[in-house]
């Protein structure tokens, strides 16, 4: 490409000039406008809609720089040598210092800008390449407009500088480009024209780099971005793995990666729990005080060893993995500090629909029951204060009723009293939380009506403690009742002991009166030998159950 | 799960209390490496255990290129012998439908099942009770085909299809973001579609061919057989499946890991809509 040589160049002017008004009165978006009007107009977002009637002026040929689409390449070259030679200095100078701080272009509008920059650079100096420049960047896409449009910002604000000083600047013998004096290009354009096979081949690369409205990215850089990430990876056999080599480079253009210095919302829960698991970590390293009241009972710490259970366990490919063993431990420690416990016993996981639940099994030291019981018994109390309330103005109105109606004779069954604390189901106290670290909770004692249908029905646990159980026939309480009643069920139907290995405890009193009331407490046999393995192995009777069954009236009793 | 990540799979499934006693594991790591040289699989994954009465089965399957082609099963008592179990075909589900209760442990067992067959003798026509005998090992590989048509899982965008045919492991597969792990529907069931050409036109205009081939979870009926959980905060989402109760769904999301496992009695959970 390039200039002809300079004789065309007086010839071009008038029909470049007359084409360049045809120009900008075809294009509908016309933003700069002629030097002195432009210090009113440069809040530069009203770009829409106006079409520069001055087709002479100076910027009026500004835009054609940008006007890509009209002619062939030869003629619009003429135009712009005609108009660049218009064009005053000073817009120029003013126009390169203008485009470096443009970091709201887009990507192609970067490509434009850059070229367009390079242009003006080139301007300066000579316009050696400064038409190769412009036939690259003539074969951006019309498009482009935004670009074009953060560039024009760019320019009208240094036109509006520039138009200041105007005049004046113009007769700057320095400058090249004063419109009097360009007749011919300082130095003569010998820049050969392009082949036909270059021609093609800007022509393709062109068309690759074109974007469309609806994305800001061409498919040059696209398939940039994958040869490069291709290359990079190196992975086998490539061909294969293509489609979704693509699809996950498109994936990132809309999923960059977030600033360093922001949290990643995703990792919140992650570091949440990570922190909470740090807190039971760093209670295990009680310092100063703690370290003495421990050693102090050392003896009868009431923490269990969760990890040699947890390995014996896992011999019977039963049981969760160590490090959660282990944390269930650490969680037990803290249980164990916080609440007055005498013995404690890691009794297993229940699983639930959303969360999963963490039995503890434990027994409160002589005398520190909570003050949890006393309240719910005072909220029954409050309620059938309540119920006699009713019942009376029930009977009041039945008097002034002449007809009398029949008083049913049914009366509900009575309500089997549940069983106090630490006796019989209630013997021991459950705690239950959702996840190490958690805080525990504890489960109210379980009442006799509440086993006689959790035997009925079958649900799942949703892993919420005050979540409703809806059934039939209807459970009496919430899902920590169900939970605390299938507790009840299952230690005393599973627990089993070798043969001998606990003893009953020797009560004071008649052995006859106890026998009838059944044996309450066991604890471990002192002189238990063990049984041989084998033995074990082989039939059911070396394994005895060292609880009592539920009876059908719900009642602890030997079976 | 696959047999080479076994450890660690294995460790990231035990939240649901199952798993593996250490000489089982160390068994399986050598046994399963040499079944895969012996028969010439592609892959093998550890498929889980089914308990029994007397004793457990563990089965392993192996798979060819194509991920989707029909599996050999094979089962071992020991974690060390291991034996090809004959493909399931649909006379053998409907023969062991009718057995109930727990395996035995005995592959050689034979469950009794009577049964009124119509006999025609001369002119009359009675019912006579015809006793069935039922094989365990009959038994086995249709409760396994059973668990596998229904419940096996894998991840969007672990396969995809090429137009040739075959069904690959996607190797550039990152693994689930954290928004879509914890929907159903970023899972697929393992197996081929049912449902997908149930789908309108205007559902089938959103999904990737490549990636879409299989049905999701979403549309299991009924609905909310699924549990999904995330354990260690957002490190792990787990997949129960609440109709066959022990087939655990493991994914790390972020990350390439994924497996399943079924660790259980192999019955079907039949209560399931009145436990919801």
């Amino acid at each position: 490409m390039g200039d002809p040589p300079p004789d065309p160049e007086p010839r071009p002017q008038q029909p470049s000039s007359r084409r360049s008004s045809q120009v900008s009165q075809r294009r509908s978006r016309e933003l700069s406008q002629p030097p002195p009007t432009i210090s009113e107009e440069v809040p530069p977002i009203a770009f829409d809609g106006r079409v520069l009637q001055s087709g002479q002026g100076i910027l009026a040929s500004q835009t054609n720089l940008q006007d890509w689409s009209s002619g062939p390449p030869l003629t619009q070259q003429e135009m712009f040598q005609a108009e660049e030679a218009q064009l005053g200095g000073v817009e120029y100078t003013s126009l390169n210092m203008g485009f470096q701080p443009q970091p709201y272009l887009e990507e192609g509008g970067i490509q434009a800008a850059r070229n367009a920059s390079l242009m003006l650079q080139q301007l300066q100096q000579g316009q050696g390449s400064l038409f190769q420049q412009l036939d690259s960047a003539y074969l951006e896409t019309q498009p482009n407009f935004l670009g074009q449009f953060n560039m024009y910002q760019g320019e009208d604000l240094q036109f509006n500088q520039g138009a200041l000083h105007g005049p004046y600047m113009r007769d700057d013998p320095a400058l090249q480009y004063s419109p009097s004096e360009l007749g011919f290009m300082p130095f003569s354009m010998e820049v050969p024209e392009p082949e036909p096979r270059e021609l093609a081949v800007q022509n393709a690369k062109a068309y690759l780099l074109q974007t469309s409205v609806s994305c800001s990215l061409s498919l040059y850089e696209h398939l940039v971005n994958l040869l490069t990430k291709i290359l990079n990876q190196r992975p086998e056999d490539p061909l294969s793995i293509l489609e979704s080599l693509n699809r996950t480079t498109q994936w990132e253009w809309f999923h960059p990666r977030l600033d360093t210095m922001r949290d990643d919302p995703e990792m919140e829960p992650n570091y949440e729990t990570a922190d909470r698991q740090k807190a039971l970590f760093l209670r295990s390293g009680a310092a100063g005080e703690g370290e003495q009241e421990m050693e102090e009972e050392v003896a009868e710490t009431a923490v269990p060893n969760i990890m040699e259970t947890a390995f014996y366990f896992e011999q019977a490919g039963v049981g969760l993995s160590s490090d959660e063993s282990f944390r269930i431990f650490m969680a037990l420690k803290q249980l164990v500090e916080q609440q007055p416990i005498h013995t404690c016993r890691f009794w297993g996981k229940i699983l639930g629909l959303s969360r999963s639940y963490l039995v503890a099994e434990v027994e409160f030291r002589e005398g520190e029951e909570e003050g949890e019981e006393e309240e719910v018994e005072e909220m029954m109390e409050g309620g059938e204060g309540l119920d006699t309330h009713a019942e009376e103005e029930g009977e009041e109105d039945e008097e002034k009723v002449t007809d009398v109606i029949p008083k049913p004779t049914w009366k509900p069954p009575p309500v089997i009293p549940k069983e106090e604390s630490r006796s019989g189901t209630n013997k021991y106290l459950y705690f239950v939380c959702n996840e190490p670290g958690r805080p525990w909770t504890r489960l109210p004692h379980v009442t006799p009506i509440q086993i006689v249908q959790a035997r009925k029905i079958k649900k799942f646990f949703t892993g919420y403690l005050d979540a409703p159980v809806i059934s039939f026939p209807p459970f009496p309480g919430n899902e920590a009742n169900y939970l605390r009643a299938q507790i009840a069920r299952i230690s005393a139907a599973t627990h089993i002991s070798p043969l001998g290995f606990y003893q009953f405890g020797e009560e004071e009193g008649d052995e006859e009166e106890e026998g009838g009331a059944g044996r309450d407490s066991y604890e471990e046999n002192p002189d238990f030998e063990g049984i041989p393995v084998l033995e074990l192995v082989d039939s059911m009777a070396n394994w005895v159950h060292h609880t009592q069954h539920i009876l059908p009236q719900v009642r602890w009793g030997a079976h | 799960m696959d047999a080479e990540s076994l450890l660690l799979s294995l460790e990231l499934a035990s939240g649901s209390g199952q798993g593996l006693s250490p000489d089982r594991r160390a068994s399986l790591l050598t046994s399963l490496t040499l079944v895969k040289r012996d028969y010439r699989y592609d892959r093998v994954l550890f498929w889980g255990r089914i308990l029994g009465l007397v004793a457990d089965y563990y089965i392993a399957q192996g798979l060819s290129e194509d991920q989707l082609a029909p599996r050999k099963t094979l089962y071992s008592l020991n974690c060390m012998e291991w034996s090809l179990l004959p493909p399931a075909t649909e006379d053998m589900v409907l023969q062991t439908s009718v057995v109930k209760g727990r395996f035995m442990g005995d592959p050689s067992h034979e469950y009794e099942h009577t049964e009124l067959q119509k006999m025609s003798e001369g002119e009359k026509v009675f019912e006579e009770e015809v006793v069935v005998q039922i094989k365990e090992e009959t038994r086995l590989v249709s409760v396994i085909d059973q668990i596998d048509k229904a419940v096996a899982v894998i991840p969007r965008g672990a396969l995809f299809k090429t137009p040739f045919g075959p069904i690959h492991v996607n190797r550039t597969f990152e693994g689930l973001s954290l928004s879509e792990a914890k929907k159903l529907s970023s899972y697929f069931h393992f197996r081929e579609p049912v449902e997908l050409k149930n789908k309108t036109l205007l559902e089938k205009a959103d999904l990737d061919p490549s990636l879409d081939f299989m049905d999701s979870l979403e549309h299991d009926i009924p609905k909310g057989s699924w549990s999904i959980q995330m354990e260690r905060g957002n490190a792990l989402v787990v997949l129960r499946s609440l109709l066959w109760p022990g087939l655990t769904f493991f994914h790390a999301p972020r990350t390439k890991s994924c497996g399943s496992i079924y660790v259980g009695t192999g019955e079907k959970n039949i209560d399931l809509p009145f436990m919801l």
